[in-house]
């Protein structure tokens, strides 16, 4: 067995880059989508990208390999929107743990085939655990600001779920993403620690909050500081930054992070700022410079990207990552 | 270290962290939230007036509160709903949550309905052992997977915990649960060692003070990284409705508390004397019952209680007493009080003094600030009651201002334009708000960013607004760091403003050494208020080029000496020590040739024999029982525990005498020596051929005059002296047969025995190495013939010649074990090893040197410098690196 403990002491581990972008270039019609399974499925089904580890599963596989071919150490599992709560939008509760199980299992054989043919590099698979598209500590009404669209204990069973099947799925470890409110990652981790107590495993845990805008803080309020003591109750592999932001906006709240934890740090920025027609437009060039910024004064583990970012990115990042030593952390004494 | 202590420290969160330093003098928690303390509060969510309820709690962070204590714990009401909807309220109001929630509540529900609503990191209030082990640890690990810290009560399944015995056992016992069954993070405990009301008449409540004040100083002392909390108002209950005495215990309670450890607390600001302004005969009779100094405290309190209950109108002939103060004294108190209902006329009158308004705020006020600013500085006043003096300030100045402007002629012309910051990580801005003050009195524009401001905004907002001079203040510790970042970040994006620096922590040393070099434009530390003037007034200054390379030469002078002194201080180079060792006269000391030179092994030693040898007081302080044998078997507190231990160890050891369960060996070699190069020491067989060389380290840290830099070579005789003299080392064990005793008694489940068996072991290879010494100095050396100690006397050591071991202070170095070990073939001869480590197998075994000049003494090495190890590990024939492994805890950084 490969320990992503040990690897990630050697060298900056990369991580992969956006699947939607991606998936896009394949022109999927509804009817993909829906695929033979899904034929008559009352709802519609196009942009559920999730479902495509069901109904295009070469399609995910294919995506999985470029990022590894690219050089990335690890890959995020097709499973962002991976929730009853998220599925909810598309009437598709019932098969989450399907759909966690099988992109874990899609994902982790591309990561055996790699290492397998290069056990020098072995490659990770991290199970993908989105947001939901609810908030536990913000009210959707501004009339009613005591009132919550969802509860923690519904966000920890709906997560729960999730981990579960991404674990028997064979994830080797856990990333809980594009954190725009705080409470709904505490019941993602909290699931996450009574899985890891009831199945008696210890499977690492990445965690990566968002920064929303230039206040450099989170959708929910708080600074990085604040988000960075109330997700450090877990003992986690690392911490980070992803989405909203490109690689040169987010270097200041990444070197606050950096200074402040002693945790592992992430990032996985996305492609620049999304220009007037909502695309990304950061080239692999400009973006691999951004990030040599961040090489240069030690600031990151592990580095890969979000939103817009390409195989083209990601090998342009491996490239310039592999130049530089892993930022060194201060444990407790 | 500094970097990872401070990672130890309570941090919790709302929008916003807040992390309680040792610098952070006392953490204020907000009260008035709470439907047990505040009927208002109380009525307000019974009616379900939850906008005006969130108004009490705005009124609080306003206020100064740090922490937030929300409670529900009310019969008539639903406790989980209540608690839920107050704090999504909270949740949706920025200025309110930016500071940490306590959730408090009696009630397991509320706590947990509570812990799921919010998103930062907030205390729990309270869990305690009172239901059992069981559901405290069940509690304890939920709290932790919510991500919170918690108050724990001094209470268990028997009670309260009303005496310090009691206290510091709860504590403890439920410390050790949580830390090491829970894995609870210590810094995330808060204790609450119960504050009860003191003067109540009752005899057992005497004591509740003081002994809240041991509890807090034994917890800060001994359960590390916990904190200690405590409602204050509690210690006053016996006076309700005498504010005057109950505001003075408040002060003065909150003054000791903090003084014995103290870092977090309930207390209402408006409840709250200043300590130095209390009455001091008052005072008196306020501490006599706090420290139960004598028997009739309580009487003398209550006596003094009435005369102040009796005057009702008191109250209106003490304000009327100050307002007959001369002006300054007025304007004084009123800011030290926060009394804001006089401010306006006196500073009017104050104005119609002065030449000009200004003078107003430069004097009367700044006067006036300064008192506040030296009672908050020494800890006498509070960080709530500082901030209603700054409300008032304020006042002063807004009414003044007009008047400033009315001077001018028509439009307002500022002298500069000066950005103020409180660094990122710090959220002290008293200071910097008086800076801040001072210089908008003096007509410079102030850009004030607030507290927590990183480097990012602090270099934009310069360079946006083309500020004049940018300003960096902050009280904690790792401010300091902050402050070396800003100014790289500022180089490095090329700003060209001076930077001045203030708060408690920043010195000149600092500003000088660690900023000054990183940053081209001028940097200066000012220490208080009164110079911000005076030093901005100069950078700005029309030709400023000549103060600001005399700035820039004083830290450069400042700095260069600072660090010349840090070394001179410090190390000698190993030359140097070399030429400062141990002088001992060669020709006139006293050498004595052993009587037989070579090895001699014991093979079959009578232990009894060791049985007068045996110092008992490490065994005691093995047990955890601290004092000196025999005077700890009386000991008032552990005595009866070290009489029960002692008598126990004598039937073990009787035992082991009588059955022979332990087996005794020992080595001795005695040779022909003597040092060279300094510091190595020759061996020489009876030929003289060298057999193998022993290596010593030499004290580098720079000594007094006339102290010398030792090394153990220093107690041999040189070979250029031509002295023929004479080392010894030996080796003795009496753990033979202890493991498999132990295994014994612990294959009986005996764990007691099994681990007194290991520890008489290990006293008898000491009496062993101690009787050794006797047999080899007045028989086999022999040059102590006449020696006649008693055994106390030995066990003081106060015989001549020393027996130093490898891996203790005088010679740290470990690999000299092995030269001693193939010296005298310590392994064939009589099987005792050496673990790859370096440790002896048996364990109980002891080895070493003997040096037998009368001069030689034990000493510690210390830290030793780079060039000593690099020319170790050449004489030792290794790598650097591999030295640095084996003699790093002695290497100086």
């Amino acid at each position: 067995m490969y320990n992503i403990q040990t690897e990630i002491q050697k060298r900056i581990l990369v991580l992969d880059g956006a699947m939607g972008t991606m998936l896009q270039q394949y022109k999927f019609s509804e009817e993909d989508f829906r695929g033979e399974r899904f034929k008559d499925y009352p709802t519609p089904l196009k942009g559920n990208n999730d479902l495509l580890s069901l109904t295009q599963p070469k399609a995910i596989a294919e995506v999985h390999a470029k990022y590894f071919e690219a050089g990335a150490d690890i890959v995020e599992t097709n499973t962002f929107s991976g929730t009853t709560i998220a599925m909810a939008d598309y009437d598709m509760q019932d098969l989450v743990y399907e759909l966690n199980y099988e992109s874990a299992k899609i994902a982790k054989e591309v990561a055996d085939k790699f290492t397998k043919a290069n056990p020098e590099k072995p490659r990770f698979v991290a199970g993908s655990i989105g947001p939901t598209n609810k908030t536990a500590s913000l009210s959707p009404d501004v009339n009613r600001p005591e009132y919550r669209v969802i509860t923690f204990n519904e966000l920890r069973i709906a997560y729960k779920q999730q981990v579960e099947a991404l674990i028997d799925g064979g994830v080797d470890l856990l990333l809980v993403e594009t954190i725009f409110d705080t409470l709904n990652a505490k019941a993602a981790l909290f699931a996450i620690e009574e899985v890891k107590e009831e199945q008696n495993i210890n499977i690492p845990i990445m965690v990566s909050g968002t920064i929303t805008d230039a206040s450099g803080r989170t959708l929910s309020g708080q600074t990085v500081e604040a988000f960075l003591t109330s997700i450090s109750h877990v003992p986690l592999l690392s911490v980070g930054f992803n989405c909203a932001l490109g690689a040169e906006q987010l270097k200041p709240y990444l070197q606050r992070l950096s200074n402040e934890t002693e945790f592992y740090t992430s990032a996985h920025p996305n492609a620049g700022l999304p220009n007037a027609f909502g695309e990304y437009d950061e080239s692999p060039k400009q973006m691999q410079g951004y990030i040599e910024d961040y090489l240069k004064d030690s600031l990151i583990n592990i580095i890969g990207g979000c939103c817009g970012t390409s195989p083209d990115h990601i090998k342009a990042i491996a490239e310039v990552a592999n130049n530089y030593k892993p930022r060194l952390i201060e444990k407790l004494v | 270290m500094v970097d990872s202590d401070c990672k130890k420290y309570l941090t919790l969160s709302g929008l916003e962290p807040l992390v309680v330093t040792p610098e952070s003098n006392f953490i204020n928690v907000g009260e008035r939230t709470n439907v047990t303390g505040s009927r208002k509060f109380l009525r307000l969510i019974k009616e379900e007036k939850y906008n005006e309820a969130l108004e009490v709690a705005r009124h609080q962070v306003e206020g100064g509160a740090q922490i937030l204590d929300v409670n529900m714990d009310e019969g008539m009401l639903d406790g989980v709903y209540a608690m839920t909807t107050f704090l999504n309220l909270i949740a949706s109001e920025p200025n309110i949550s930016r500071i940490p929630i306590m959730i408090d509540s009696s009630k397991w529900e509320i706590l947990e309905a509570g812990l799921r609503v919010v998103q930062g990191k907030c205390v729990v209030n309270s869990i305690s052992l009172k239901e059992g082990k069981d559901e405290f640890k069940r509690q304890a690990k939920l709290i932790k997977r919510y991500g919170a810290a918690v108050i724990v009560m001094a209470f268990d399944e028997t009670g309260q915990a009303d005496n310090y015995n009691r206290r510091i056992e709860i504590c403890k016992r439920s410390y050790d649960i949580l830390v090491n069954e829970v894995n609870f993070p210590p810094q995330d405990i808060i204790f609450d060692p119960n504050i009860f009301p003191v003067a109540t008449g009752m005899e057992e409540h005497r004591r509740n003070a003081l002994d809240f004040f041991k509890a807090t100083k034994w917890i800060r002392e001994n359960l590390p990284f916990a904190n200690v909390s405590g409602g204050v108002s509690n210690i006053s209950f016996s006076f309700r409705g005498n504010n005057a005495v109950r505001e003075a215990m408040h002060s003065s309670f909150l003054f000791h508390g903090i003084k014995n450890g103290m870092n977090l607390g309930i207390v209402n600001p408006t409840m709250l004397e200043v300590y130095d302004e209390i009455d001091k005969d008052l005072l008196e009779r306020v501490e006599d019952v706090l420290f139960d100094r004598r028997d009739d405290a309580t009487e003398r309190l209550l006596d003094f209680a009435e005369s102040v209950k009796g005057q009702k109108k008191e109250q209106e002939n003490t304000v009327q007493e100050w307002r007959s103060y001369p002006l300054q004294n007025r304007i004084t108190h009123a800011l030290v009080k926060g009394i804001d209902t006089f401010i306006i006329k006196d500073v009017e009158e104050a104005r119609l003094q002065s030449k000009k308004p200004i003078e107003v705020i430069e004097g009367h006020l700044m006067i006036g600030m300064n008192v506040v600013g030296d009672l908050f500085g020494s800890g006498k006043m509070f960080l709530p009651q500082v901030v209603k003096s700054a409300r008032v300030m304020k006042k002063a100045v807004a009414y003044l201002q007009p008047f400033i402007e009315a001077e001018k002629d028509g439009k307002q012309e500022f002298a500069g334009r000066i950005l103020m910051a409180t660094v990122k990580g710090d959220v002290h801005d008293i200071g910097k708000n008086i800076v801040s003050v001072v210089l908008s009195c003096n007509n410079y524009e102030i850009i004030d960013l607030g507290v927590m401001v990183p480097p990012e905004k602090i270099i934009e907002t310069a360079k946006k607004k083309n500020v004049d001079i940018i300003g960096l203040s902050g009280l904690i510790t790792p401010s300091l760091d902050e402050m070396v970042y800003v100014s790289k970040a500022m180089e490095k994006e090329q700003l060209d403003i001076p930077l001045i620096l203030g708060g408690a922590t920043t010195s000149r040393a600092h500003s000088a050494v660690k900023i000054a070099p990183n940053y081209s434009n001028t940097v200066v530390h000012i220490n208080d208020a009164s110079r911000a003037v005076t030093v901005v007034g100069n950078l700005l200054q029309k030709d400023n080029k000549i103060y600001k390379n005399q700035i820039r030469e004083e830290y450069d002078l400042f700095r260069e000496q600072f660090l010349k002194r840090g070394k001179k201080k410090s190390y000698l180079s190993t030359e140097e020590a070399r030429n400062n060792k141990f002088k001992v006269n060669w020709a006139t000391t006293e050498i004595v040739k052993p009587k037989s030179l070579g090895i001699q092994v014991i093979k079959d030693f009578d232990i009894t024999q060791l049985k007068d040898f045996i110092d008992w007081s490490p065994f005691f302080r093995g047990w955890d029982l601290h004092g000196k044998f025999p005077d700890i078997l009386e000991d008032k507190i552990v005595g009866k525990q070290a009489t029960e231990l002692f008598a126990d160890a004598q039937v073990l050891l009787k035992r082991i005498f009588d059955e022979k369960l332990l087996k005794a060996k020992a080595i001795f070699g005695l040779f022909e020596a003597n040092s060279v190069n300094d510091d190595d020491i020759e061996i020489k067989d009876a030929s003289g051929n060298v057999l193998d060389t022993f290596l010593t380290l030499r004290q580098q840290s720079k000594k007094s005059e006339g102290k010398p830099n030792i090394a153990l070579s220093d107690f041999i005789a040189p070979k250029a002296s031509n002295v023929k003299d004479y080392i010894g080392c030996f080796c003795v064990s009496t753990g033979f047969g202890t493991d498999e005793l132990a295994t014994k008694f612990e294959a009986e489940h005996d764990d007691y025995n099994s681990i007194m068996i290991k520890a008489l072991a290990d006293r008898l290879a000491e009496a062993f190495a101690e009787y050794l010494h006797k047999e080899v100095r007045t028989n086999h050396w022999n040059y102590a013939e006449n020696e006649n100690l008693s055994n106390e006397e030995l066990i003081k050591e106060n015989y001549k010649g020393i027996r130093p071991a490898p891996g203790y202070p005088a010679c740290p170095d470990h690999l000299e074990k092995n030269t001693i070990w193939k010296l005298l073939n310590i392994e064939e001869n009589i099987g005792v090893i050496l673990t790859d480590s370096l440790a002896m197998w048996p364990a109980a075994s002891v080895s070493g040197y003997y040096f037998a000049n009368p001069e030689a003494k034990y000493f510690g090495l210390g830290k030793i410098m780079h060039d000593q190890v690099e020319d170790y590990s050449k004489r030792r024939g290794i790598t650097i690196e591999e030295a640095k492994k084996w003699l790093n805890p002695n290497i100086a950084n």
